[in-house]
């Protein structure tokens, strides 16, 4: 099995995330992370689906998704070509104390303080999984009272969009 | 020229501009509003049928007998929830049907009001697409949308559900709306890379087998079938989905391949070192234990899915197009007819000695597969014969001799029982000029048979040769091979004639026969020939125990086929 990010741009219409993932499920696929969110156009919309699977399901399951009817363009983003981010909310225990330790690694991990009470804070923290595993696991000790994660978002390097041959079907029909 | 009207009146409208002539259906209250239009239409023809499952499994026929979309229509809630059976029929066989159905109106949707059901949730994995509208001015567009979907393409179901409110919602409606959708872009043109690859392994090989899928019927291609077959000498199976695609009776056919398929299409298969699969899908009947299956074959896959390429057997030349456009490149591409002579040795060899036979029973007791082998000789192959599932569907399949595309038709994927009473009504609706026999189960037929009552009323004269042995025979056949003959909930007693199939006829205003013995079956046949004014029905009493062979039995591999109980043929051990 490995990891595999797949792009999806899509019609941005009501049921798209249902056809989705009830194709994934049925077809006996666990996605590991899913995020959906609007782009620069307003008719689509772009999911990023990581999944965990062998190459040959993943291409049946491509090739799946292909055929749903709202369903416009699927790239694999390769992790080498391309910048995949995560965003995390973590609150950890810090008391006057141990606060100034936790706000050190804070800046180590460039993360942010977005929230600070007398006994906790906040902080907003965006990175590839294996950084966000890094800095859940130096803040463990202190004490984490709730954590909150984003699915993968991903973009591909260079220049090159993958967009935009999309755009121009979505014109030339609309 | 923009018209104003309400959102019932443009489907109508809409329907009528798409081509539609028929429309199998039942009202109720969130459809109600379609209806009434409806009533005045000229160009449209409701079919009002006994069961929603009826209208689905009509519109197959139809559509399966005339190439065009089928088209169904039923309420919200049971009455949309009673075409899921049909709808996931079609999207395994990939019939083009369009279903319309109503739905509560649109501030009621997720309220579990009245008569609810979310049925394009319901469907979507068994749809090809499904739409829900609740704006009337999207009504013409989306109609147009999905009769393009259903058709194109590989053909499959579509649903429109529609809210009540946007059927009764005043609209402007203008023809032809412009169609929207960028992400729906099916390819036909197979590429050309592709066809030189598949014609460098047609010249190179020794042993190669044509796999003939529904796909090849579909794209209407085969006359190119033909055409190839001939020009390269390599010899051809059809599977059930195919049944005529490619003559019966031409000396290149090996027959029918897959779990009950004939010896010689099965150890073509299972021998080959090159499969063409045209417009198959290398589903679980055909291939038996796929890690067994044909294990010295190289694979070219040509179907219009891409999906299906490589899903179950890897395809070392894959070609996405229609079969028509492929079969047509390949035609062109290869260059001449192969040397296969040796080849041919084998395969005449297991066709000769592996012929499909039956056995007679000495009570003087009738064997269900003489009925076919006498239909096909007195009816013929111009008729279109349309089977429900089980033994008798094999028993059609193997015994009737096919020579013409689209002469048969049946549940193959999902193998729904029931399904050939109203798929024969639809049929013969599409067809009327053609003679039209179901070939149904005394199972089968007990599942859907008030459809008699619409073709009765509705002048739709069809046949129907119920297979009748008492039981479920296939659940049977398989009890007896794998459950120690224990005959669990298999029995019908419909040999105790409960319900009397002859009277039950009748009382659908149908002509109701009997036949129980081998000597009255031309005679009983003829009979039901001469009737052209009502529906028949014929009561084959056949004996319980006939069963279908060859068999490779569930998980087994192909090359463990039995031609009758612990009986497997002999391959030839060098070729």
């Amino acid at each position: 099995m490995s990891r595999h990010t797949l792009s999806v741009l899509v019609e941005n219409k009501p049921g798209v995330l249902a056809r989705v993932a009830a194709l994934f499920s049925r077809r006996g696929f666990n996605i590991d992370s899913l995020a959906v969110g609007p782009t620069e156009h307003d008719d689509i919309s772009r999911m990023t689906i990581v999944v965990n699977v062998e190459d040959l399901p993943l291409e049946q399951v491509t090739k799946q998704l292909n055929k749903l009817v709202n369903v416009l363009k699927i790239v694999e983003l390769d992790p080498s070509q391309s910048v995949q981010r995560e965003l995390m909310l973590i609150k950890v225990r810090a008391d006057a104390d141990s606060r100034s330790h936790v706000l050190e690694l804070v800046q180590l991990f460039r993360a942010r303080c977005v929230d600070v009470a007398a006994d906790a804070v906040t902080i907003e923290v965006t990175g590839t999984p294996d950084k966000l595993e890094a800095f859940i696991r130096v803040l463990e000790p202190f004490g984490i009272k709730e954590l909150v994660q984003s699915g993968m978002v991903a973009i591909g390097r260079g220049a090159r969009s993958i967009t935009d041959r999309s755009l121009r079907a979505l014109d030339r029909t609309a | 020229m923009t018209e104003r009207m309400t959102g019932a009146q443009a489907l109508v409208r809409a329907l009528e501009h798409v081509g539609v002539d028929t429309v199998f259906g039942i009202p109720g209250g969130a459809i109600l509003p379609a209806y009434d239009p409806l009533y005045d239409s000229v160009k449209v023809r409701h079919v009002l049928v006994r069961h929603e499952q009826g209208a689905g499994h009509a519109a197959e026929g139809y559509a399966q007998a005339t190439g065009k979309v089928g088209v169904c229509m039923a309420t919200s809630g049971p009455g949309a929830t009673n075409l899921v059976t049909p709808l996931a029929d079609a999207y395994m066989d990939s019939v083009p049907i369009v279903a319309i159905t109503g739905q509560v109106p649109s501030g009621a949707i997720g309220t579990d009001a009245f008569q609810e059901a979310d049925i394009s949730g319901i469907t979507m994995p068994i749809t090809k697409h499904n739409f829900l509208i609740t704006d009337a001015a999207d009504i013409p567009r989306t109609i147009m949308e999905a009769f393009h979907i259903a058709s194109t393409g590989r053909p499959g179901p579509v649903l429109v559900d529609i809210s009540k409110d946007a059927l009764q919602a005043e609209t402007d409606f203008h023809w032809p709306p412009a169609m929207h959708l960028p992400g729906y872009r099916p390819v036909t043109r197979p590429h050309s890379k592709q066809i030189r690859e598949a014609a460098k392994l047609i010249a190179e090989c020794k042993r190669p087998v044509l796999y003939v899928g529904g796909g090849v019927h579909k794209a209407r291609a085969s006359a190119e079938l033909l055409q190839l077959a001939e020009l390269t000498g390599i010899p051809v199976v059809t599977t059930l989905m195919a049944r005529g695609t490619f003559p019966d009776s031409h000396p290149q056919h090996l027959g029918m391949p897959g779990m009950h398929g004939s010896v010689a299409a099965v150890g073509a298969l299972q021998k080959a070192d090159l499969i063409i699969g045209l417009g198959v899908r290398f589903d679980d009947r055909v291939t038996g234990q796929l890690s067994t299956f044909a294990p010295h074959a190289k694979v070219v896959h040509a179907d219009i899915d891409p999906a299906e390429i490589s899903k179950n057997r890897h395809a070392d030349v894959p070609i996405v197009g229609d079969c028509k456009e492929v079969l047509t490149d390949l035609i062109a591409a290869v260059e001449r007819k192969g040397d296969y002579t040796a080849w041919w040795q084998v395969l005449d060899h297991l066709k000769s000695t592996y012929p499909l036979g039956y056995e007679e029973f000495d009570d003087g007791s009738l064997a269900p597969q003489y009925v076919m082998e006498r239909l096909s000789a007195l009816v013929g192959p111009d008729a279109i014969y349309v089977a429900g599932v089980g033994q008798h569907q094999m028993w059609a399949a193997q015994f009737i001799g096919y020579e013409k595309p689209g002469t048969f038709i049946n549940s193959g994927g999902l193998g729904t029982m029931g399904f050939a009473v109203p798929a024969a009504m639809g049929a013969k609706m599409g067809r009327p000029d053609a003679t039209v026999w179901a070939i149904d189960g005394d199972g089968c037929f007990q599942m859907t048979n008030q459809e008699l009552a619409t073709c009765a009323i509705e002048g739709v004269p069809i046949k129907v040769a119920v297979i009748n042995n008492g039981n479920l025979g296939m659940v049977r056949q398989w009890q007896t091979l794998f459950y120690n003959e224990r005959y669990s909930n298999t029995d019908l007693k419909t040999l105790q004639r409960i319900p009397d199939f002859v009277k039950l006829a009748e009382a659908y205003g149908c002509v109701g026969l009997r036949c129980e013995r081998p000597e009255d079956v031309d005679a009983v046949i003829k009979q039901a020939m001469e009737i052209d004014d009502r529906p028949v029905v014929i009561d084959f009493v056949v004996h319980q125990d006939a069963m279908v062979w060859p068999m490779v039995a569930a998980g087994t591999s192909n090359d463990d086929i039995k031609i009758a109980r612990d009986m497997a043929p002999k391959w030839e051990s060098e070729e």
